[in-house]
């Protein structure tokens, strides 16, 4: 039983080596790491960032990112490093330019269409309601008999 | 007009099924190369045989860059395809990548030699700046070294027929016309 125990806590140990190990100078430049390793894709697993992928290639990436980093590069520079390997398809937040302005506006497009058509539509109801005409006193009385109410004095 | 109207859903739908029949159709793994018409990336390196290369070596006339290693299954598989090609005079171009050179000499000694020569990659480091993701993977240069297009998978006669070939005649036909 004891054996058991210590043969699972070396268990443990063992998972842990796994996970890899870096060493940052500052927490800015930790912050940096973990929000470029979420962002950018893993070229060859598709739906997966970095961070989350196990692929050699996403590992050399890793690699190079923080090489990068410790280099003390910009964001921007980090960005074509990647962009100019892999193409636009490594980033999950693609830059804003004139190929992309649709994608970028097409939510805010969207909004605003639904909303002018939301208002003329409302505007189109209340112009309806303003033109029904008054009842008649004929109507009136009709209209109570068949509700079944006395017709008003 | 009011009967007209009816009809939009109908146009709706005809439009949506059309845009997702298009959806089905792609292939979510297809990513064209970041390098295509562009050249190689600058690189000087040792060849398999002991010898320096640099990127300027590979010009002269167009040629397939194979990315392969011997730790990659389906490079096993499309070997005999490339003896193949090379047997038919097409000029090809080993990188030899995050591999040991001593396990590649003995693999190209067992299943014939396609390249007209291999550029060591032993950290992946070339591979990288080619925006390689994994091994087999096959470039197609142009005289003056500029990628053309890249195919990611084994070479078989099918991707040649289909992909490689047609626009390896087109360039080999603009080398020899000019």
């Amino acid at each position: 039983m004891r054996f058991l125990f210590v043969l699972i806590l070396l268990w443990s140990a063992l998972a842990h080596a796994g996970i890899e190990a870096r060493d940052f100078s500052s927490a800015e430049e930790r912050d940096r790491y973990l929000m470029f390793t979420a962002e950018l894709r893993c070229p060859k697993c598709q739906n997966q960032n970095l961070a989350d992928s196990n692929a050699p290639i996403a590992l050399d990436l890793r690699d190079q990112l923080y090489r990068l980093l410790r280099e003390g590069r910009t964001d921007d520079e980090i960005l074509d490093f990647m962009v100019t390997r892999y193409g636009e398809y490594v980033l999950y937040k693609p830059r804003v330019e004139p190929r992309t302005w649709l994608l970028w506006g097409g939510p805010a497009l969207m909004l605003g269409g639904g909303i002018v058509v939301a208002l003329l539509m409302l505007r189109r109801a209340r112009a309806r309601v303003a033109t029904v005409p008054d009842l008649s006193e004929d109507e009136r009385s009709r209209l109570a008999r068949i509700l079944g109410e006395e017709p008003p004095r | 007009m009011s009967r007209l109207r009816l009809f939009i859903p109908l146009l709706v739908f005809i439009a949506l099924a059309l845009l997702f029949w298009r959806g089905l159709s792609l292939d979510p793994n297809y990513m064209p190369s970041a390098l295509e018409n562009r050249p190689l990336p600058a690189f000087t390196a040792a060849t398999l045989d002991g010898a320096s290369i640099s990127d300027t070596d590979l010009r002269g006339a167009p040629a397939l860059v194979n990315v392969w290693a011997t730790w990659c299954p389906s490079c096993a598989a499309e070997h005999a395809y490339l003896n193949e090609l090379a047997r038919r005079g097409v000029r090809i171009y080993g990188i030899n990548y995050k591999d040991d050179p001593a396990a590649a000499r003995r693999w190209i000694a067992e299943k014939g030699n396609p390249y007209v020569a291999n550029i060591l990659d032993p950290s992946g480091h070339l591979g990288l700046d080619l925006g390689v993701t994994g091994a087999p993977e096959t470039y197609l240069i142009d005289a003056a070294g500029v990628v053309h297009l890249r195919h990611q998978g084994p070479v078989d006669e099918r991707v040649w027929q289909r992909v490689l070939q047609p626009a390896f005649s087109t360039l080999e036909n603009g080398a020899s016309g000019r």
